[in-house]
């Protein structure tokens, strides 16, 4: 089972964090905002596909048509 | 075993998202969402061959397939409710999380009917 989704967003989520107050302390705020938004974006592509793969698989258990 | 995999990824998800709350709460919430649904994908297995054996024993005692799909539709319907009811939750949306609640129910409503017509009708046909 992809169990490793788990890490891969957490790490992520640690990266847009780091990143975000890195890019802060620079002083180009608006590209921490741009950055954590990519993490955001990226981790909830995985999510759907994830959910996708889950809805499709109870919808084949529980014959819901 | 499943369990040891399902215990043990619970508890490390609940120690990242401790980590990951405090800086980006969106991403916590995402990533409670994927364990959820993980977890929620290694159980599917264990109900396919319940559901699977349920099905022979019925078709076994000759019950009309009728009812059996419709008490699965009903548990797969109450499933789901309950995970994104209980999702809008984590994330602090009590009003959606019970309009989520009130539709499952109405669903499961709705596929209860032929149920209960036939019931009725069972009843019926047996008063003189």
């Amino acid at each position: 089972m992809n169990v490793e989704l788990i890490f891969r967003i957490a790490g992520v989520g640690i990266l847009a964090a780091v990143l975000h107050t890195v890019l802060k302390q620079a002083g180009k705020e608006e590209l921490a905002h741009l950055v954590s938004l990519a993490g955001v974006a990226l981790v909830l592509m995985w999510v759907v596909q994830l959910l996708a793969q889950l809805f499709e698989q109870v919808r084949s258990v529980f014959h819901l048509y | 075993m499943e369990v040891l995999q399902i215990v043990g990824l619970a508890l490390v998800a609940a120690v990242l998202l401790i980590l990951i709350r405090q800086q980006r709460p969106e991403l916590g919430l995402l990533l409670s969402l994927a364990c959820g649904a993980l977890i929620f994908l290694l159980v599917l297995d264990q109900i396919g061959s319940v559901v699977r054996l349920l099905e022979e024993l019925a078709t076994a005692a000759r019950v009309d397939r009728l009812y059996l799909t419709t008490l699965l539709k009903i548990v797969g319907v109450s499933y789901l409710a309950e995970f994104g009811a209980q999702v809008c939750r984590d994330a602090g949306e009590q009003a959606i999380a019970s309009r989520v609640e009130m539709a499952g129910k109405v669903l499961i409503v709705v596929l209860a009917m032929p149920i209960a017509v036939a019931v009725l009708e069972a009843i019926t046909g047996l008063l003189p």
